[in-house]
């Protein structure tokens, strides 16, 4: 049984047809490398995996079931998790809080519920633990390094226990060293089971950790292929047009 | 390798000491302590039990004011019309009292009123994300005119059967302490717990910080930006009874000038006008300085119409302090 498939997703606003039958299939485990230029329609598909906006036509199917996201929301609770580009962490808040910034862990006192603290620092501690990664539940996300930030952001993730990470540009903006960090947690997640979809420009940092690339080239997939099997010169055509399919 | 992981994740870059050292409250506390004994060696009335209880007493309006007027900055929003407000709900109760109702009626038409007020911001706000500044702009001048049209110009001193039971919350004390300064204290202690310990509190920060993220997590963003607007008049209605009781009369020109102190004294205690930052004992204690510094140098026999300049200056000092603890942690 597949985890996570699209089938023949479609999507147009208006005139403008920004996805023509796109099919895209992971495993759980696996990690899948989605690449394209900007304006292939990478932005649009995620936002359709993560229930941001519904599909023209076609099917998606989570775990043998034909799914349909009314919202973000919705998309978590089947099982889908996103880590944004922005990563959209509170920089004013602690590591942990960020982890558990919209359920936080509460302990009650007759009609008042309030925060568990201890309990909320040792469940992203246990995470971050699992992630390999040294971040302090207690600080600041505003003095952490990018790596660490992005740890907080993929540990937020693992709350829901999700079947399938999305991961929307998580190298663009930070150091070799960090991007280095950042594909390790991506390497722990595929080591825990999890389903990852790395989008991504980069292509040293597809061929270091994707098993498979997806290439988009103007709203449609135009090759599907184990990394193993191809190269960064082919994406690179694939991606620019150069190459037509493969 | 883990294990050094564990030992990492158990620490915390800051400790409660050096936390404490960075925090604005705190040396506002130490200029507040350091004011009052060159005051002490000043003025030899400074220290009696009367001064203390007068100051107290005087600052409470604005603390607790300056309470909800912290939680609306540290959501990035401001509420102008907190003053405006206070002269409404005070004239609305009033007018309710003199009508012969209860004490009881009266305090509910006086907080309904400012509910009311903080509704109606609230829902302009958050709901059709109109800009905080103008929305509450528009009720600093709907509100005032309200008090004037009810109250028809005349001033209200008279409020029917319950008026002893009415001015004795207001006016009277408890454990020789002014009761506005004991619920300005019991809702400084409500306000840290809500803030600190809640998850109200910690979307509340959320919202100031990081509005998008916070919103992509599942915080109820509008609800939150509609609750501190309400907390914010909640607090005006209360004010305005206090205020009321205490001066044993409702003229629609209380509160005038009252939204600008509040600001200050949230700003002066830490409180960030860009949003994510602030908190309760920093209103508390920001108002207290202000109103230290007036009293201060009136015993000094300084002329009175130097108050706005020392309380300016301090202001500014406020806002550069945080600007260089803010260059400091990065």
């Amino acid at each position: 049984m597949r985890l996570f498939e699209l089938r023949d997703i479609s999507r147009n606003f208006g005139a403008i047809q920004a996805l023509t039958k796109v099919n895209l299939k992971i495993d759980a485990g696996e990690v899948l490398g989605l690449m394209g230029d900007n304006g292939a329609g990478k932005s649009t598909l995620i936002k359709i995996m993560a229930g941001n906006f519904p599909p023209s036509g076609g099917e998606i199917w989570l775990k043998g079931e034909k799914v349909e996201f009314q919202n973000p929301k919705d998309a978590r609770k089947k099982g889908v998790e996103v880590v944004y580009q922005d990563l959209a962490l509170c920089d004013n808040l602690t590591a942990a809080e960020n982890v558990f910034l919209g359920r936080e862990a509460k302990i009650r006192f007759g009609p008042f519920s309030f925060i568990h603290y201890a309990a909320m620092f040792r469940e992203a501690a246990r995470h971050f633990a699992e992630l390999k990664s040294e971040t302090r539940p207690r600080d600041l996300v505003r003095q952490m390094s990018g790596g660490q930030r992005q740890a907080v952001a993929i540990a937020r993730t693992r709350l829901s226990n999700p079947d399938i990470v999305l991961m929307d540009e998580p190298t663009a903006a930070i150091s070799v060293r960090q991007v280095a960090e950042v594909l390790d947690l991506i390497r722990r997640l595929r080591d825990q089971g999890i389903a990852v979809i790395l989008i991504s420009h980069r292509m040293p940092d597809v061929f270091a950790v994707c098993d498979h690339v997806s290439v988009m080239r103007r709203g449609k997939v135009v090759a599907d292929k184990p990394i193993g099997q191809t190269s960064p010169e082919e994406v690179t055509g694939l991606i620019t047009g150069a190459i037509e399919t493969a | 390798m883990s294990v050094a992981i564990e030992q990492v994740t158990s620490q915390r870059e800051r400790g409660p000491l050096r936390a404490m050292f960075i925090s604005q409250p705190f040396w506002v506390t130490v200029a507040l302590i350091v004011i009052c004994l060159v005051m002490g060696g000043v003025s030899n009335v400074f220290f009696t039990e009367d001064n203390f209880f007068n100051v107290t007493r005087n600052y409470a309006f604005i603390g607790i004011l300056a309470l909800g007027m912290t939680a609306v900055i540290i959501t990035k929003g401001i509420d102008l019309s907190v003053g405006s407000v206070v002269g409404v709900s005070g004239i609305a109760a009033a007018m309710v009292l003199n009508a012969g109702h209860s004490v009881w009626v009266g305090i509910a038409a006086g907080l309904l009123t400012s509910l009311a007020c903080g509704l109606v911001n609230g829902l302009l706000i958050a709901y059709l994300n109109l800009s905080s500044f103008i929305v509450t702009l528009g009720m600093y001048a709907v509100a005032r005119s309200l008090a004037q049209v009810l109250s028809e110009n005349h001033m209200i001193y008279q409020f029917g059967p319950d008026e002893k039971l009415f001015t004795q919350i207001g006016g009277g004390t408890t454990f020789g302490l002014a009761n506005p300064f004991i619920i300005l204290l019991v809702l400084t202690v409500v306000f840290m717990i809500a803030f600190r310990y809640t998850a109200w509190g910690r979307w509340v920060y959320a919202v100031g910080g990081n509005e998008h993220a916070a919103r992509l997590t599942g915080v109820p963003v509008n609800r939150v930006k509609l609750s501190v607007y309400l907390l914010s008049g909640l607090m005006s209605g209360i004010t305005a009874i206090l205020l009321v009781g205490w001066q044993g009369a409702a003229i629609n020109a209380m509160g005038t000038g009252y939204e600008l102190r509040a600001i200050a004294s949230s700003v002066i205690g830490g409180t960030d006008l860009m949003g994510g930052s602030g908190g309760a004992y920093g209103a508390f204690i920001g108002a207290a300085l202000i109103e230290v510094i007036r009293n201060s140098l009136l015993l000094a026999g300084v002329d009175a119409n130097w108050e706005g300049t020392f309380v300016g200056l301090f202001i500014v000092l406020a806002v550069l302090l945080s600007k260089f603890r803010g260059m400091r942690s990065g």
